[in-house]
């Protein structure tokens, strides 16, 4: 992997599907001091998986584990887009084009541009493949909005 | 994936080892049935004519002993219940004269009353060579030193197994339950081989030998355990043979039959019941039809040859399967499988009985879920739904949903191939169900008495 600098850890959490579980999740979030930029819920039979980008992943693993919640990072790359029509267009083509999966994506928008999330099969090959149609890669440190 | 456990067990399966009495134990199974047939015939008449209370009972049944012809008239026969010990206390079923009876056994009634067990000399005979069998077929015999850590007393475990390991030769320490440090001692000072004994007091007692800074494994010469009284599984095989170096083999019998009477062989294939002295049957618990081979139902067991206190059908509300096909350690006589529960465990759905050990079963068998379940049963218009939650294990990482709903289904197809009706099945989190000590309670019925 030569991309590394661009990886940005996501923590993924099983949770069942039930009232209150987002809340305990919440909870520990802010005990630990853990905040988060973005997030989403995809949901399934009765569970669902909860994604979400901190800013202190490892504490944020660490708490949740230790709650005994299950948890786990994952991998994905963010691309900063011009929050303006098209702006998703450029990226997801190049992509399909050079037969590149998206596994799941979710997106988020700030003050002036929209961040998207992306979680691919090749991740190595999709920084390439971005950079090169370019659109800009966010690196971890990167992904607070400036202006915060 | 094998590991070395299991390849050890699977060659301890492929011993092949000199029956107690061959011409018994491999006798053709259509001799063993006209045989079984006799003692039962003879069992019938001798009831009949002695027991007040069973022939009232043939009677109410419409049945008279001319009317037993073949093996399989004995579904005829009226069943024998633990509540007509109970009701018929102290001696009320005895049929022998009283100075025949040579020993009496009581078991503690946790509810209600006690049961009392009489045996003749020959009861006690058949019983010490039932277990000895047994013994045999798991390799122990002259030159053995067996411990016996079951309660002697009242309590049939201590001295079933003691005089079943004297009949086959063996040196026995009668040790009995308690004082475990001096029971270390014994084992380690005696040589001690063979130890039978609670599974729950075998893991007692490694616990204890660590203790004392005694290894099992190295510092004695204890290699198999005669285990039994209470439930046990598998994967406690696997750990006492893992831990300790023990060997261990299942014992089953009750006190109403006469005590422990059956074991395991080395084959693992469950217990080998002597078609000579008992008469088999696995049973539907509510419509009483006979189970097919391997299909489970009520252990129904018949003493073809007791005299002291007859047993006929006696309903042990032990879960079971039988087996007709001989055995690969050569004996013929028909297998019961290794217990499953009990018939109050059963469930119902949608007129199929599904036992909660099954499921337990399964779930076992499937490494991308945890141990730890629970059964919810309810009833959706007209139509029983079983629902089993089970947790993921510890330690798993969720990502993707397509992983998850492809754990879900498999836990549901295999819950369906084992159980033969749909379950659905909802995964949560490790640690979220409750934790059982002792007697689990994992099943909820929610459906309402129709």
């Amino acid at each position: 992997m030569k991309n590394n600098a661009y990886l940005i850890k996501q923590i993924s959490i099983f949770s069942e599907n039930k009232p209150g579980k987002l809340a305990h999740v919440a909870k520990v979030f802010q005990d630990a001091n853990v905040n988060m930029m973005s997030f989403s819920i995809a949901e399934a039979e009765g569970f669902g998986v909860i994604r979400a980008l901190v800013d202190k992943p490892e504490m944020a693993f660490s708490s949740l584990s230790k709650k005994g919640i299950h948890v786990a990072y994952t991998d994905v790359i963010a691309v900063r887009m011009k929050n303006q029509p098209g702006g998703l267009y450029e990226v997801a083509a190049a992509l399909a084009e050079a037969a590149v999966n998206i596994e799941y994506s979710y997106a988020f928008a700030g003050c002036h541009q929209a961040t998207l999330i992306l979680r691919v099969d090749d991740i190595d090959a999709a920084i390439d493949i971005i950079q090169k149609s370019g659109a800009y890669v966010l690196k971890p440190e990167e992904l607070l909005c400036p202006c915060e | 994936m094998k590991n070395e456990t299991d390849v050890r067990i699977a060659s301890q399966r492929r011993r092949q080892l000199r029956p107690f009495d061959a011409r018994i134990e491999e006798m053709p199974l259509e001799n063993l049935e006209k045989l079984q047939f006799r003692y039962l015939k003879k069992l019938v008449y001798q009831v009949y004519s002695f027991s007040p209370h069973y022939r009232e009972r043939m009677k109410a049944n419409g049945v008279h002993p001319d009317d037993i012809t073949c093996l399989s008239d004995i579904t005829k026969l009226p069943f024998m219940y633990k509540e007509d010990l109970r009701n018929q206390y102290p001696t009320g079923l005895v049929v022998s004269l009283p100075e025949e009876l040579v020993r009496y056994h009581v078991s503690s009634g946790t509810t209600g009353k006690p049961t009392v067990v009489a045996y003749t000399q020959k009861d006690i005979d058949l019983w010490a060579e039932s277990v000895a069998r047994g013994l045999t077929s798991i390799g122990l015999g002259r030159g053995d030193v067996i411990q016996i850590s079951y309660g002697y007393g009242l309590f049939t475990g201590g001295l079933g197994l003691h005089y079943g390991a004297e009949r086959i030769g063996a040196t026995v320490v009668p040790a009995s339950v308690g004082n475990t440090e001096k029971q270390i001692e014994l084992i380690q000072d005696l040589e001690v081989t063979a130890i039978a004994c609670t599974p729950s007091y075998l893991m007692h007692l490694g616990e204890v030998a660590q203790a004392m800074g005694v290894s099992i494994k190295d510092d004695t010469k204890l290699k198999t355990a005669v285990v039994g009284a209470e439930p046990w599984s598998e994967e406690m095989r696997r750990r006492l043979y893992e831990l300790y170096g023990i060997s261990a083999y299942d014992i089953y019998g009750t006190s109403e039959l006469s005590g422990p009477l059956f074991t395991e062989c080395t084959a693992m294939e469950g217990f080998h019941p002597w078609g000579d002295i008992v008469y088999c049957e696995v049973l539907e618990p509510e419509s009483h039809t006979q189970m097919p081979d391997g299909e489970r139902g009520e252990l129904v067991v018949t003493m073809l040859q007791k005299e002291g206190l007859p047993i006929i059908r006696y309903r042990t509300g032990d879960i079971s399967a039988i087996h007709h096909e001989q055995c690969r350690c050569k004996r013929t006589h028909p297998r019961i499988e290794r217990l499953s529960g009990r018939v109050d465990d059963m469930l119902i759905i949608r007129g199929i009985n599904v036992f909660p050990s099954q499921i337990e079963h399964t779930l076992l068998g499937l490494s991308e879920v945890g141990d730890n379940f629970m059964i919810e049963v309810s009833r959706q218009g007209v139509l029983d739904a079983l629902m089993v939650k089970v947790e993921l294990p510890q330690g798993f990482s969720p990502d993707k949903l397509e992983d998850l709903i492809t754990i879900k289904r498999h836990v549901e197809r295999e819950l369906r191939n084992s159980l033969n009706v749909a379950a659905g099945v909802e995964l949560v989190e490790f640690g979220s169900l409750p934790r059982f000590e002792g007697k689990a309670k994992r099943v909820i019925d929610l459906r309402e008495t129709v």
